[in-house]
């Protein structure tokens, strides 16, 4: 075991891409010499040459679109958005261009990209650096989004989704850079289909993933000192979703609360709502709860920041309104 | 204005390039202007659906730029993309059946006029966002230059593409990273029912890369040898390693926007005028007889053989099965 940061575990795995595959290309806004936004990727232009450590000009629609351009030609690039926000310039690229040209192509072009890109509040960057817009993209059919919220995760979807044909694109939680823990030795690839239960228990299921998995966590252990003992899922794919483990999940608790730091009006935490109460309403004791973002862009201040977003205590007052549904 | 010269003048005494060659272009020419004729009609009988942007009057562009580009380079462009595949050899019949939305179309139906693809031929699609292409373009060079395969890209873009604010970026990334691209801009004079006066505050588009130091020139569209001379200097320039070039094409387009555009916008005698005198089929038809190339026979013989070409493409078009209704889930992930 090692100790170690979800910041190292991330340059560890693009280290690893860099290596393992020449068609690798990692290309973004100051990703090079700069050594990344969020210094995921300092030294890596040193090791590997400004050939494959591309420093991009701040034109996120042509070099999303490059990116695109030279998956069809046959690379492997790993593009780096510097934020989600970023990321909405690029959005005719992504959602018109790298999400349809499998379909449209009856199946002769495919796009083996990735795309990574920070997301979320929590640093009092105010309202244009804050945004978790996960949804918007995990609405599109034609591309995967992962949500990593974990060092295994950090350091090992991405190898992974090199190897899909299809692009996928990868949030990290901007408030998870500088997590601690242990990695084992052998940390490497991951699966990026399923969701993962992050902690077992019998009375409620707490859905979440990313750096809000994290607040599920800490409210897991609020609740267990009353005696509630919550099974936390970490979704880890937002599209597809794994409903079979979502579903078992709430069928054994029969009751879910999802957290997601996304506005509440059409967020992945009303589409996991709607589903499980397609797919097991009749287990479910009480309606689905959701611990979502205040609708308001995101202040700058400290405490109105926190009011505005989902909170270990908000999660278990959610827990707690359900457990009095039962009563 | 840059405008290059002309390749032989009119009333030359020989040949500017072997029969073959020529004949071949005239060929290429041909075929996309009866294909598109039959589309049309095929439209007209409703045989194809939604949006059919024909690319007629416009064929000397992609036949001239075609014969300039080497197998292994990489061809792009928007919606009005039937000619650039038959210039690119794709099948007619593939094309055809696209357009009438059959299994047997390049994209088994399912992109339809604005989205065919052939990777055997280099040809990148058939894209629908007007200006979107220009990027995935300037990637495909990036991809020629990152494989050091000597290839080239050539982008195809409109004159509405050229407001388009992504462009910019694109040609700006080209030129810093000197990447072996031409943009092919094609000035047919309006973008949809705009025209260029009406939308760019200056009309000289060729110009558009001179903050970025991309060289630019302004060709005789309508004249496939000129549209040629200019391709093989601006290509030998990106494969050279100097990085991107452009050619506006000023050309014209013979019908509306697409099928359901009757073009009123235009001046009456605007497309008279442009078909009397400007027609580039009519034109390097005039010039192989003229230059002893090929007689009325043998002209014959290429409209026979190019008519009975589309007239299967038709056929083929009409006959082939529409796709299976399992495919609406089909080539949307890889399959596992």
């Amino acid at each position: 075991m090692t100790t170690t940061t979800y910041r190292e575990a991330v340059r560890t795995a693009l280290r690893e891409a860099l290596t393992r595959d020449s068609r690798t290309f990692l290309m973004g806004e100051d990703v090079g010499r700069y050594g990344g936004t969020y210094a995921c990727s300092k030294g890596l232009i040193d090791e590997f040459g400004p050939e494959r450590v591309r420093d991009a000009p701040l034109s996120e629609s042509a070099f999303v679109g490059a990116g695109i351009g030279a998956a069809m030609a046959g690379m492997r690039p790993i593009v780096e958005i510097m934020t989600v926000n970023f990321s909405l310039l690029a959005l005719d690229q992504i959602v018109n261009n790298a999400a349809t040209l499998r379909h449209m192509s009856g199946g002769q072009f495919s796009v083996p990209l990735v795309i990574r890109m920070a997301t979320g509040a929590g640093r009092q960057v105010a309202a244009q650096h804050s945004h978790s817009l996960e949804c918007w993209y995990a609405h599109i059919p034609g591309i995967r989004v992962l949500a990593p919220g974990t060092l295994e995760d950090a350091r090992g979807m991405l190898w992974t989704a090199l190897q899909d044909p299809d692009p996928v694109v990868i949030f990290e939680h901007a408030a998870l850079y500088n997590m601690e823990g242990e990695l084992p030795d052998t940390a490497g690839p991951v699966d990026i289909e399923r969701a993962a239960v992050r902690r077992p228990g019998r009375d409620v299921t707490l859905i979440a993933f990313g750096a809000n998995l994290h607040k599920a966590m800490e409210a897991a252990r609020l609740l267990a000192a009353e005696k509630i003992e919550a099974e936390v899922i970490d979704l880890r794919s937002l599209r597809p979703l794994d409903d079979a483990t979502i579903m078992a999940s709430v069928r054994k608790t029969r009751r879910a609360v999802v957290i997601d730091e996304a506005w509440r009006t059409g967020s992945l935490a009303a589409e996991v709502s709607a589903r499980v109460m397609e797919q097991a309403f009749y287990d479910l004791d009480a309606p689905v709860g959701r611990v979502c973002t205040e609708e308001v862009p995101i202040p700058y201040p400290k405490h109105l920041e926190d009011a505005a977003l989902p909170q270990p205590e908000k999660i278990v007052a959610a827990v707690k309104a359900q457990l009095g549904a039962r009563a | 204005m840059a405008v290059t010269k002309r390749a032989a003048k009119p009333g030359a005494k020989s040949a500017p390039a072997s029969a073959e060659e020529l004949m071949a272009h005239y060929r290429h020419m041909l075929l996309i202007r009866r294909f598109e004729e039959k589309a049309g009609q095929m439209y007209g009988m409703g045989l194809i659906g939604g949006f059919c942007h024909l690319y007629l009057g416009q064929e000397a562009v992609v036949v001239g730029m075609q014969a300039a580009l080497k197998p292994g380079d990489s061809v792009i462009t928007s919606y009005r993309d039937h000619g650039h595949m038959l210039a690119c050899d794709m099948d007619p019949k593939g094309v055809m059946a696209e357009l009438t939305g059959r299994i047997g179309g390049y994209s088994k139906g399912k992109g339809g006029s604005m989205h065919m693809f052939s990777r055997e031929k280099g040809f990148y699609g058939g894209h629908g966002i007007v200006g979107a292409q220009v990027p995935l373009g300037t990637g495909l060079a990036f991809a020629h230059k990152y494989k050091e395969d000597g290839g080239v890209s050539a982008t195809y873009l409109g004159d509405g593409a050229v407001n388009q604010g992504q462009v910019y970026e694109a040609f700006n990334m080209a030129a810093l990273w000197r990447l072996p691209a031409v943009y092919v801009i094609e000035n047919n004079k309006y973008g949809m029912g705009t025209s260029v006066e009406r939308a760019s505050a200056r009309t000289d588009l060729y110009q558009r890369g001179q903050a970025y130091g991309i060289p630019g020139e302004q060709v005789d569209g309508m004249d496939v040898l000129e549209v040629k001379a200019a391709g093989e200097k601006a290509i030998a320039h990106a494969r050279g390693g100097k990085g991107p070039y452009i050619l506006e094409m000023m050309t014209y387009r013979y019908r509306g926007h697409s099928m359901s555009d009757p073009a009123k916008y235009r001046p009456k005698d605007e497309l008279a005028r442009m078909r009397e005198e400007h027609d580039p089929i009519d034109r390097l038809r005039a010039e192989l007889m003229e230059w002893g190339v090929a007689d009325e026979a043998a002209l014959k013989a290429v409209d026979k053989e190019v008519k009975e070409i589309v007239t299967a493409a038709a056929e083929f078009a009409q006959n082939s099965p529409e796709p299976d209704p399992k495919e609406l889930y089909t080539d949307v992930l890889v399959e596992a």
